[in-house]
């Protein structure tokens, strides 16, 4: 019997940044045993980001990444060294997945692409997620997440329709990607045990963030209808927007669907006289009159804090809820009662937040087991316990420098 | 790549019964792509969710919705009213065929209807079933109503989006319940493993806001770390140094994403943009004679950058998206177009690739073009097999040739409008 639903799963994560992790971090968070495999010769740029405990540099001290790489071991191992790609190798053949998402071709160089981890491990599952692909004319564009959310759309469709697009703030694909990676490499262990084979996955991060505007393509192939920004407003709801409230730069989203509802939020705010307005008593009136109604409805949230419109609204039945800002979250009742962030103790930065995950499973614990690792924390574990090396050979390549 | 027949999927004999409303439909889609025989499960006359614009070819109809032709592809589709006797024993008929069951209705509306998982596992013990909801089946905010709005706002995410001057602002196309619809996946495909070696089913909870919260991992470190807030701030990019970048560039035809920084690599592709612009006379003295290796963005001041990003924005005005994004692959410089959906469906790369599926639909006599497989994979295909199912489509399929309903007894469900 086991406790966590991918026990005795191995997984090596040669990636960086966020998508290979992200996807090794979903994988580790059910259990499985996820390796990253680092170098201080070529830390990954999120332990070279800030902010740092004490606004000291140093590939430990990164509190960026510490909340992506809880339950990860992490293991030093030099690449570029000549003994670095066999002790790789061996490593892998001990594993079920490979991960990584550098540039295409990067992988080939050091001698670690499919066909090479193949022979080690023939039916090993390897899962390549780069920017645009591994084959194609831009397979080696280089770029971040937070360019890519340009090119699949997303920034194009974050905004006001009279100003200028906006970021969604963050790498939208970087978030997009990696489920359906995590998805795809757990499928890919069905597929083994039932053919005996392994396989290669080419994921596209562009190709898989498309996805999640799969109607607005469908909508421009049939109709050529090119979809844009439309700050917070829907098709079919007044109002629906952000509304100021009291306090510094504090918000308070609501949304209302029906005539019940709509009758329901005239309640609240106390019944005054612009309410009963015939033009506002149908939602064809009520989105025909949107910004006037919006600006009557901001009139009265800047009297009162977010939170107590998000409780009058959700008590009346309607949907709402604060625009958390960052302390929001930390003290978000909810997220609390869920255990949604883990604090775990990490080696530099102590008591420290690491992200948690969106799905909790009734028989297998989902939950912050180890904190984020230093760079080759678990060298010497992953060495001796899972490749299986003696002490003696593993002091040799110590000494040789092969784990830096 | 070599090209694999579309019968071959990575999951077989493995069947998910789709309860699921539109914040849960992208779940199914995915374990319908990996091969699942996912069942979509609608009341009598269609899901609601069927009145979501788009349509297609702006014809309104619950048969033209681009929404669930996006995210129910791949699937059968059967008619069930769940709320009556006979459709709620129908339904336990179904879950002792299948392997999960996905459903995103309020928290306790299946329990109500004795059909929660408690239920469930009764009829077939081996069943994991996830729900999807805004904030979770457990905590004070497990009955809060919510849409992608507020999902997005109490998410964190959104606080952070938008210019500094107006309301923050979210994503203008429902993105977090397809999020938490691929994290779903992710967890049942694991219970589902679990399962293989103890013989167990499970339920999973799947909170549609956390799934986003994983975006805002930076600011969570700048708050806990230096109490310093990262406010909204339009095109610019926060949160990497103590100052305002500019990310988002207007271009001739409309615009850009291009990052300055310090660093390896930005000192690379800043030198190289300069070169570019110098080759075009757009450089001056002041721009040619920056030290790139020697920059750090967090010792920046404004008298620098602001000068620096004026000659940079005149020289991106000079120039399209298309002249920048392939001006920059030759140069190794990462200038990335902001598209819409045009530029999307005519992306050289996505054509190169074979990325888009023709679909046909024989009713609306076309074949409409897809998102293709969200992976490539040397052994399978994941990608569009067929269209989403019309309303009941499958009803006589899988009432009468597989669960053994008489003709007799499938008329009389339809007449009674259980089915």
């Amino acid at each position: 019997m086991t406790d966590m639903a991918l026990e005795n799963v191995v997984v090596v994560n040669f990636g960086w940044v966020l998508a290979a992790p992200v996807t090794g971090k979903y994988l580790a968070d059910l259990g499985a045993k996820v390796i990253r495999v680092e170098s201080v010769h070529r830390p990954d740029p999120l332990r070279t980001n800030t902010p740092y405990k004490d606004n000291i540099p140093g590939v430990n001290r990164s509190g960026y990444h510490a909340l992506y790489n809880a339950n990860n071991y992490s293991m030093a191992l030099n690449l570029k060294h000549p003994k670095g790609v066999e002790v790789a190798k061996r490593l892998v053949a001990k594993s079920d997945i490979v991960i990584e998402n550098f540039t295409p071709g990067s992988m080939k160089r050091l001698g670690l692409d499919y066909e090479e981890i193949k022979r080690v491990k023939p039916n090993i599952i390897m899962i390549s997620l780069s920017m645009q692909g591994q084959t194609g004319p831009y397979a080696s564009y280089l770029g971040f997440g937070n360019q890519l959310t340009g090119l699949t759309g997303f920034t194009h469709l974050t905004g006001w329709p009279d100003r200028d697009p906006v970021q969604p703030y963050a790498g939208v694909t970087d978030a997009c990607a990696p489920s359906l990676a995590a998805a795809a490499v757990i499928a890919a262990l069905f597929y083994r045990q039932r053919t005996g084979k392994g396989q290669y996955l080419d994921l596209s991060q562009n190709e898989a963030g498309v996805h999640y505007l799969a109607p607005l393509m469908l909508d421009y192939f049939t109709s050529g209808r090119i979809a844009n920004r439309s700050g917070n407003r829907c098709g079919f709801a007044a109002p629906h927007a952000c509304y100021p409230c009291k306090g510094n730069d504090r918000w308070c989203a609501i949304a209302v669907f029906t005539d019940q509802e709509w009758r329901a939020f005239c309640n609240v705010l106390g019944k005054p006289p612009w309410t009963g307005e015939s033009k506002f008593a149908t939602v064809l009136g009520r989105k025909e009159n949107e910004e006037e109604i919006d600006g009557l409805i901001s009139e009265w949230t800047k009297g009162h804090t977010a939170e107590e419109i998000m409780r009058l609204m959700q008590a009346a039945g309607i949907a709402a809820g604060i625009v958390s800002e960052i302390e929001d979250l930390l003290e978000d009742p909810q997220l609390n009662y869920r255990k949604h962030i883990w604090w775990m103790n990490h080696s530099m930065l102590g008591d420290y937040p690491h992200l948690g995950e969106s799905f909790q499973l009734s028989e297998t614990p989902v939950e912050g087991r180890m904190a984020a690792p230093q760079l080759g924390e678990h060298t010497e574990y992953i060495c001796t316990q899972i490749v299986g090396m003696s002490d003696g050979e593993f002091i040799g390549l110590l000494q040789d420098g092969v784990f830096e | 790549m070599d090209m694999h027949s579309k019968d071959e999927t990575m999951l077989v004999s493995l069947r998910a019964i789709d309860l699921t409303n539109e914040q849960g439909f992208f779940c199914g889609r995915i374990l319908a792509d990996l091969g699942v025989d996912v069942i979509k499960v609608e009341k009598p006359g269609g899901d609601l969710a069927r009145n979501i614009s788009p349509f297609y070819k702006d014809r309104v109809s619950s048969e033209t919705s681009l929404f669930g032709f996006a995210y129910n592809a791949n699937k059968r589709g059967i008619t069930l009213n769940i709320e009556s006797r006979d459709g709620k024993e129908i339904l336990k008929r179904l879950v002792k065929t299948a392997d999960f069951v996905i459903e995103s209705y309020s928290c306790g509306y299946m329990d109500g209807l004795g059909l929660g998982y408690p239920s469930l596992r009764e009829v077939n013990s081996k069943i994991i079933m996830a729900s999807i909801t805004p904030f979770g089946s457990t905590g004070p905010y497990k009955n809060f109503k919510s849409c992608e709005l507020v999902n997005m706002a109490m998410s964190g995410l959104m606080n952070l989006s938008g210019d500094p001057d107006r309301p923050p602002v979210m994503i203008s196309f429902p993105h977090a319940c397809l999020n938490a619809g691929a994290q779903a996946v992710v967890a049942m495909l694991a219970a589902c493993y679990w399962r293989e070696k103890t013989g167990k089913g499970q339920h999973i909870d799947v909170a549609i806001r956390e799934s986003i919260i994983q975006m805002i991992a930076q600011p969570i470190a700048h708050w806990i770390i230096n109490r310093v807030r990262i406010r909204r701030a339009g095109q610019h990019r926060v949160g990497w140094g103590p100052g305002l970048v500019r990310q988002i560039w207007p271009c001739k035809d409309g615009f850009v994403i291009f990052l300055l920084g310090g660093g390896g690599l930005r000192a690379r592709t800043n030198k190289a943009l300069i070169d570019w612009m110098d080759s075009e006379g757009m450089a001056g003295d002041f721009l040619r004679k920056i030290d790139w290796q020697g920059f750090d963005m967090a010792r920046t001041t404004e008298d620098f950058i602001r000068p620096l990003e004026e000659a940079i924005g005149k020289f991106f005005l000079n120039h399209t998206k298309a002249e920048l994004f392939n001006g920059g692959a030759e140069r190794r410089i990462d200038i990335y177009p902001v598209n819409d959906c045009r530029d999307i469906a005519e992306e050289i790369q996505l054509k190169e690739r074979d990325y888009w599926t023709e679909v046909d639909h024989p009713e609306l006599g076309v074949q409409m073009t897809y998102p293709g497989a969200f992976v490539k994979s040397s052994e399978i295909w994941a990608g569009v097999r067929h269209r989403a199912p019309r309303i009941g489509e499958h009803n006589e399929e899988i009432y009468v040739k597989e669960l053994g309903f008489s003709q007799a007894d499938f008329a009389l469900l339809k007449q009674t409008n259980i089915i």
